[in-house]
């Protein structure tokens, strides 16, 4: 085992620079694990984002060798073979400071996207019962596990080439509030996600199922949305 | 992109595939017996399923073509959408002109 890892950190806000740290190496180390370190042991000012530790709350996503993941289950033998680590904030968000991203548009694209319930019935009719089995409540249950952690947001080349782009998070949730058959507003939804900022601006690349920490697959759920999209244009509803 | 544009893509470049290859087929089968501007126009000359073909062909390349450049310049230049917009309509209007100004010479 190497004693010493070699850890860059990008410091500052947009146009800031790089730190070198000198991070002791240990047995089951994970990057939130170095982070931490440096900002205990080395230079308190550092800044950056985390709070559960254990891979539920997904705030500590940041830019890890290049790639966005979870630092808290990102373990240091895993991608830094040689003892060297590049520690960035999520790409294709503003930075606030350090290691901290401003995860701001990315919450007002989940809203835009339409990813919340629009209810048909009140609390006073009876129960919509869906089927665990139903092709729809499949499709959600494929979908739903997703707790806005950013990395696929941050992995998409059409999120950086097109900053309206509504992204795979938003677009993923949307397909999953789609499928939720007791929605009173799925045309309108698709509508929506049909629009200049949504699901026909994915090229497919897959960099979100690639890099999603709980293997939720975005391009599928985008596909998904792109052919009800379609079907709903040709029946005249969209 | 919205999903009508997208559609406008698919569908433009679905016809396109069978036109681009129905086009090279015509091309490799006519110039077997020598290649010249008489002979060419010989065939096209008054025919109207010749112009017919081509006309499509120009048609399906403007809206192709133009949704393929707005795409690129909303991903790869700092133009907005209204912009790249004006320049997608723009070029199907050149397209459009230059494409069915050529058909019609060679089939009228």
């Amino acid at each position: 085992m190497i004693n010493e890892l070699e850890v860059r950190i990008k410091r500052g806000g947009a146009g800031g620079g790089y730190e070198d740290f000198r991070v002791p190496q240990r047995e089951n180390q994970t990057v939130l694990d170095v982070v931490t370190w440096i900002q205990r042991e080395a230079d308190p000012t550092l800044t950056y984002r985390f709070a559960c530790r254990v891979g539920v709350c997904g705030s500590c996503a940041m830019t890890v060798n290049g790639r966005p993941r979870w630092t808290c289950r990102t373990h240091v033998s895993k991608v830094a073979g040689d003892g060297r680590l590049v520690i960035e904030p999520l790409a294709n968000l503003p930075v606030i400071k350090d290691l901290a991203s401003d995860m701001t548009g990315f919450f007002e694209k989940w809203q835009a996207a339409r990813g919340r319930f629009e209810a048909a019935i009140s609390r006073d009719d009876p129960l919509v019962p869906v089927s665990p089995t139903s092709p729809e409540r499949r499709e959600a249950d494929a979908a739903i596990e997703c707790i806005n952690c950013g990395v696929c947001y941050s992995a998409c080349d059409v999120v950086a080439w097109n900053p309206d782009y509504l992204g795979p998070a938003a677009l993923n949730r949307a397909w999953a509030a789609w499928n939720d058959v007791r929605d009173g507003d799925r045309d309108g939804l698709l509508r929506t996600v049909g629009g200049d900022a949504g699901c026909g601006n994915c090229h497919s690349h897959q960099s979100c199922a690639e890099h999603c920490p709980v293997e939720i697959n975005p391009t599928r759920s985008i596909a998904g949305l792109k052919r009800a999209s379609l079907v709903a244009l040709l029946k005249g509803g969209a | 992109m919205s999903i009508r544009l997208y559609l406008l893509q698919r569908v433009s470049a679905a016809i396109l595939a069978v036109l681009v290859l129905m086009h090279l087929a015509v091309i490799a089968y006519a110039v077997q017996g020598g290649l010249s501007a008489e002979e060419i126009l010989s065939r096209t000359r008054g025919s109207l399923g010749w112009g017919l073909f081509y006309g499509l062909f120009v048609l399906t390349v403007a809206v192709h073509g133009s949704i393929g450049l707005r795409g690129i310049l909303t991903e790869w230049t700092r133009l907005g959408r209204g912009a790249a917009s004006g320049a997608a309509w723009a070029s199907a209007a050149i397209l459009l002109a230059l494409g069915l100004r050529a058909v019609w010479a060679v089939t009228a």
